[in-house]
């Protein structure tokens, strides 16, 4: 199987850098030059956050961001009419909640109920290569897996510190684009130091990760600091994402776009110092 | 696991974050164990503690005067006197005491008008386990009562302050601590909503209910009857009201939404004056269940509305939401005025307050679109003392027929 946009991405910029923003905080225009800022900024992958009522796997700063979101009046329409005028080196994804997928495009209720296929279509026609879903896993995985393949976009997969055994395995059988890697139990949002759980998941994952065509894993929940990038890498991390350390530029900065890009730039290079102390990754 | 497992239909599954999964897993083995099997005795355990300090079973009484004003035999299930004063007891005994099998260290819950919280202090209070409960800044403020009796019993109460601040924040919430603390703490989910198996094994504690009225209607009027009435918010009550009569084709179950102030939906707003899901909601997933929703055409689910707190929510169980769509539940609605005579009226003909939930199933025999048939088992789901001080602001606002002199409120 040849490598998607994200697989490609990470492996040509490895370690890669992937950030995380909410749409539409606090505005979609607003989104569209933060995109670019972390694009300049050296990110591998752009997660762009659809905003759901019900954000069960965000804590507070996520929340916040949906919430200004929602407020601004985000709809998965201008979603994706932002995403259709977004040029960007990085690939970008989308990250929203399984109920987002479902509505799209249900005009009414058919006898089975919501189909998730108008949402991918929609989705892979603004260019968005992938697709992370909270609240979906691997176990109600398969209508919207095979929409993903029909239309060519990656579904990533989470792996928490409490996936072991047979459920790693399924979760790795099934993984593309790349793989998940959650931190930390709990929710979303930046913490002081890199969890122990971390090093513990890379070494349960590192398992699964002998064929050369692996899927890449990439660490995210709680990392907010280039010295956590570093030190994620060199545990064997393909890749570190960051999401709450940038939300809360957005909300705090005098110039966002300005401060996004230095971030990225700053992560980016934490990944890469790490990446020198890694024992023998690639 | 297959879809059969996990679904009723197309509604159920398991839509919750990865790190949940393994927790739900072992929880789907202990409710296997020890709830289906009854390993090492527990439902003997269970069913002597809901004796013993539960108050069961409940009487099943016919409503004297109500048969007469409605010119049918009219059967109460009494539920309002477990301990307690609700029907919740039931499950939150059966979770808290199968989290101690399964060797958890600590309770969580989330509660909208605080009966599931404070039947879930009890129950922890009852058999040693710390206990945290969520409630919505709205519901804490509207049903005070209830959070000092939690508090009372040891419980800590953490109000929730997003949104509407009501049961949907209090579950997401919960949720979230349940996916920070997930290897030590069992959630005790108040209804019969969230991912499997949680449908399935609160309505097998809850179905004690319907266990206990088949046979006591049967040794009564010597009969099954014609229909059976539950009010309906997430479900618990009403499955455990329905469950061992869905078999019996003869009666008809209504499910009895709260209508609230109207049914229709303010979609800019994002507004529905209702909680009436199974009536007007469509398809979707909410915490952790693919089922009937208020929601907008967009995905965003609604700010549900009723006078009474234990029915306002946006999403209602998986199996209700199978059981009206294979045509085996009708779903009626009773707005929050009907809903108030029937208070009234049920205090002053039999002489017990009901819960205001309860009172949108008695509001159903008021002004029932649907023949109800000779013989009617409502269910009482709870006792209405709570309410006592929503009843009387909301009574002044209205002229109802069936309250009592204001002259007596005045204040």
């Amino acid at each position: 199987m040849t490598d998607s946009d994200i697989e490609r991405a990470i492996r040509e910029h490895h370690p890669a850098l992937i950030t995380y923003i909410t749409a539409g905080d606090p505005s979609l225009e607003e989104t569209k030059a933060y995109v670019e800022a972390l694009d300049r900024g050296g990110s591998d992958l752009i997660e762009l956050g659809l905003p759901f009522s019900e954000p069960i796997a965000e804590g507070p700063t996520i929340q916040a961001a949906i919430n200004r979101s929602l407020a601004a009046g985000t709809t998965p329409r201008r979603f994706f009419e932002m995403v259709d005028d977004l040029e960007t080196d990085a690939p970008l994804l989308v990250m929203t909640y399984y109920n987002m997928v479902l509505q799209y495009g249900s005009s009414g209720e058919s006898r089975d109920g919501p189909d998730v296929r108008p949402f991918v279509e929609r989705a892979a026609e603004a260019g968005l290569s992938g697709i992370i879903v909270p609240d979906l896993p691997a176990e109600e995985s398969g209508p919207l897996k095979a929409a993903c393949e029909e239309f060519g976009l990656d579904l990533v997969f989470i792996v928490a510190p409490t996936t072991a055994g047979e459920r790693l395995e399924t979760i790795m059988s099934q993984a593309s684009g790349f793989v998940y890697v959650q931190a930390r139990l709990g929710t979303t949002g930046a913490r002081a130091d890199v969890s122990g759980a971390t090093h513990e998941s890379l070494e349960r994952l590192a398992a699964y990760d002998a064929s050369a065509d692996g899927v890449p894993k990439a660490v995210g929940f709680g990392v907010s600091e280039a010295d956590h990038a570093a030190e994620i890498v060199t545990a064997g991390a393909d890749g570190v994402i960051v999401g709450s350390a940038l939300i809360d530029l957005i909300a705090d900065a005098d110039d966002p776009a300005a401060a996004l890009e230095a971030k990225a730039r700053e992560l980016k290079g934490g990944a890469e110092a790490g990446l020198a102390d890694a024992p023998t990754k690639q | 696991m297959s879809e059969s497992e996990t679904s009723f239909g197309r509604y159920g599954g398991q839509y919750v974050p990865e790190a949940l999964m393994p927790a739900l897993e072992e929880l789907e083995d202990a409710y296997q164990r020890y709830v289906l099997e009854n390993e090492d005795g527990f439902l003997d355990e269970f069913e002597e503690r809901m004796r013993e300090f539960g108050g069961r079973p409940t009487p099943l009484q016919r409503a004297d005067r109500l048969s007469e004003r409605y010119g049918r035999e009219v059967y109460l299930k009494r539920e309002d006197l477990v301990h307690g004063g609700a029907h919740k007891l039931n499950n939150a005994l059966g979770q808290v005491l199968l989290a101690k099998y399964m060797g958890k260290e600590r309770i969580i819950a989330e509660t909208g008008a605080g009966q599931h919280g404070t039947a879930t202090a009890m129950a922890a209070a009852h058999l040693e386990m710390p206990c945290e409960i969520y409630m919505g800044r709205t519901d804490v403020n509207r049903q005070r009562p209830n959070v000092y009796r939690m508090r009372m019993n040891g419980a800590a109460v953490n109000p929730v302050d997003a949104g509407s601040a009501t049961l949907k924040e209090a579950i997401n919430a919960t949720l979230r601590d349940w996916a920070t603390t997930v290897e030590t703490t069992h959630y005790v989910i108040g209804s019969v909503v969230g991912p499997h198996p949680f449908p399935k094994m609160v309505r097998d504690f809850q179905a004690v209910i319907s266990e206990e009225a088949r046979e006591q209607i049967q040794a009564q009027a010597g009969r099954l009857p014609d229909s059976v009435v539950a009010c309906a918010g997430g479900g618990s009550n009403t499955m455990g009201a329905f469950h061992a009569f869905v078999p019996d084709e003869s009666v008809a179950l209504y499910a009895v939404e709260a209508g609230g102030s109207s049914l229709d939906i303010d979609e800019e707003a994002g507004l529905a004056p209702n909680s009436a899901t199974l009536s007007t909601g469509t398809d979707g997933v909410l915490h952790g269940a693919m089922t009937k929703l208020l929601q907008s055409g967009d995905g965003q689910i609604m700010e549900s509305h009723s006078v009474s707190a234990g029915l306002d929510y946006a999403g209602v169980g998986p199996e209700l939401s199978h059981l009206v769509a294979t045509d085996r539940v009708t779903p009626v609605s009773v707005d929050d005025e009907t809903a108030l005579n029937a208070f009234h009226r049920l205090s002053r003909l039999e002489g017990i307050i009901p819960a205001l939930e309860s009172s949108h199933a008695l509001g159903y025999l008021e002004d029932a679109a649907e023949d109800l048939g000779e013989v009617v088992v409502v269910n009482v789901s709870g006792r209405g003392d709570k309410d006592l001080e929503t009843v009387l602001e909301e009574t002044e606002k209205r002229d109802l027929e069936a309250a009592p002199d204001v002259e007596v409120f005045e204040r």
